[in-house]
């Protein structure tokens, strides 16, 4: 277990340790926040059903930053110890492989969590210059910031697997995001099956991320996302374990 | 500490290493050699636990290399050729995350850390990036990776490869220290080194193990065969028959340098002390008369291209 947490707070602090991650940390606050800023404009313009929260997390303007910032995060995890050979040095020192995935994991999610933590500041800056709650209920922002890590979690992991695939990271990087795009795009099919029968619409509603926000951000809780997006990241995590094993032991 | 039986490894049709067995008991300084691609790295990596072996079997202070990985890694420190390092971290930030890593426990770590800083000469460097170390220090903080959790065993993979020669000769001095404390692994194309440091030295070559003795041993087992060097004023017409029908004396070549006259004789067996005799018989004052014993360089040439003699 202490050997498992030194890998997580290594992990960790490799992401502080880089530039990039300060790049993406401050372009990230630029675009979310512009989001937010759009959601207000449009939002004053007329008299609207949805709140601010809501807004804020079913924009365009939200998910093309969202889509796009995971092949960033994932893609120099196992990529760039293949790459420098430290691999060999990791993986000669007494831990297991499925330590290392779930740890290089675990620390990419950390960072996640940090890339997210100033968008609070936004509704609480909100409620503190106009008086009023950004949500409905407190249940939004509860339902919002925990589809928010869950989907993260499964696109993270998405992105150790496509990183544990090769030593390039732009190869990493470009899988990844083909990967994630396809998981998103699947999402829009929900919509196009609108007007189809509902065992249809029913069956594309379960891996619909654009659907499953919207109504986590209204407050409404439903188990079948939450259960769909673990299960999703375990076995994805899976695979992820048995690539990086067949990999180290081919060559 | 080391024992390794039909150890055997294959890439798809390629067999890098083909079932070679051997031993290294506890305090050895064990040398590794062969030319590029006879197998050493591969080995070391089965050793180290990086690789499972297609076939046969390793263990390492009693663990099997394969079925206890974990408990045998805690016996090795391996030093990796090239000595791959993280370009984001300092000296010390490093090593005390490996230390951690390798389960040195929390109160020790800062013991450990000085301790082999002042061994691996880094105690000027520990602050520093290890993105902007010499090769020579980065070396030098492989073999402190290796050494931090005090593993009863060394595998170092060309620990001396890309370093000056100044580099070279703190090395060695290092690693002839570290024999006292550990078993120690090493490969190396320096040959000097291997007469220096080592106790036994292991030879393959195309995966196969071609011999594994001694030094002394092995330059032994060429010096039967060798040259002899004789210089003498002589002008006796006859001086190479002579010398040809003495004992052991195969053939003989000689060289005018002034009025002496140097005889290069090539001997099956060491015939020095008749050359002797007959340079007394025959009143030829001599100057030189010396034996070209084989140098390890010779044994490794006759051992891996066996074709070229």
């Amino acid at each position: 277990m202490k050997r498992f947490l030194t890998l997580v707070l290594r992990e960790v602090r490799h992401y502080f340790h880089q530039p990039l991650a300060y790049v993406v940390l401050f372009f990230f606050l630029l675009l979310t926040a512009a989001n937010f800023h759009a959601g207000l404009i449009a939002l004053n313009r007329q008299p609207s059903q949805i709140s601010v929260l809501e807004a804020f997390f079913n924009t365009v303007l939200f998910w093309f930053p969202f889509v796009l910032i995971f092949p960033l995060l994932t893609m120099r995890l196992f990529s760039e110890e293949y790459k420098l050979g430290t691999i060999e040095t990791l993986m000669t020192a007494p831990v297991r492989d499925g330590q290392v995935v779930l740890a290089k994991f675990l620390g990419s999610f950390v960072f996640y969590v940090v890339l997210w933590t100033p968008s609070l500041l936004y509704f609480v800056i909100f409620r503190w210059l106009t008086g009023q709650s950004a949500a409905d209920s407190f249940g939004s922002y509860i339902g919002a910031y925990t589809m928010l890590l869950l989907v993260g979690m499964f696109y993270l992991s998405i992105g150790c697997l496509s990183s544990a695939l090769t030593k390039n990271q732009i190869i990493a990087a470009i899988i990844a995001f083909a990967l994630i795009s396809l998981m998103f795009f699947l999402s829009l099919l929900s919509f196009f099956f609108l007007k189809a029968s509902s065992a249809l619409r029913e069956f594309t509603y379960y891996f619909s991320t654009i659907e499953h926000m919207g109504e986590f951000s209204r407050g409404l809780f439903d188990t079948r996302p939450v259960v769909f997006y673990l299960s999703m990241t375990l076995f994805t995590l899976f695979l992820t374990f048995h690539v990086f094993q067949y990999r180290r032991w081919k060559n | 500490m080391i024992k390794v039986e039909k150890l055997t490894k294959r890439y798809g049709s390629v067999t890098a290493v083909d079932e070679i067995n051997f031993e290294v008991g506890k305090g050895e300084v064990v040398g590794f050699l062969g030319p590029n691609g006879a197998g050493k790295t591969t080995t070391m990596r089965m050793l180290a636990c990086y690789l499972p072996p297609t076939s046969g079997r390793a263990e390492v202070a009693g663990c099997d290399v394969f079925k206890e990985s974990l408990r045998a890694r805690e016996h090795i420190g391996y030093m990796p050729e090239h000595v791959p390092l993280p370009q984001d971290m300092r000296v010390h930030e490093y090593l005390s995350f490996r230390a951690a890593l390798k389960g040195v426990p929390g109160r020790r770590i800062k013991e450990r850390l000085s301790d082999v800083c002042d061994l691996c000469g880094l105690a000027e460097v520990e602050r520093r990036m290890i993105s902007a170390l010499s090769k020579g220090f980065r070396q030098r903080v492989g073999l402190a990776d290796a050494m931090i959790h005090e593993p009863e065993l060394l595998i170092l993979d060309e620990p001396t490869i890309g370093l000056d020669p100044n580099q070279i000769r703190q090395m060695r001095e290092l690693i002839k220290n570290l024999r006292r404390h550990h078993t120690i692994l090493l490969s190396t194309h320096i040959l000097p080194e291997v007469e220096m440091t080592c106790s036994r030295v292991i030879i393959i070559n195309k995966g196969r193990l071609e011999a594994l003795d001694t030094p002394e041993n092995l330059r032994e087992r060429l010096s039967s065969e060798g040259e002899v060097f004789l210089e003498a004023k002589t002008e006796d017409p006859r001086a190479l028959a002579k010398l040809r029908s003495v004992r052991g004396v195969k053939d003989v070549v000689q060289k005018k340098i002034g009025e002496w006259t140097r005889f290069i004789l090539h001997v099956e067996s060491d015939p020095r002390e008749s050359l002797h005799a007959l340079a007394v018989k025959e009143g030829w004052p001599v100057r030189e008369l010396t034996r070209h014993s084989a140098t390890l360089e010779q044994v490794f040439a006759e051992v891996t291209q066996p074709e070229e003699r």
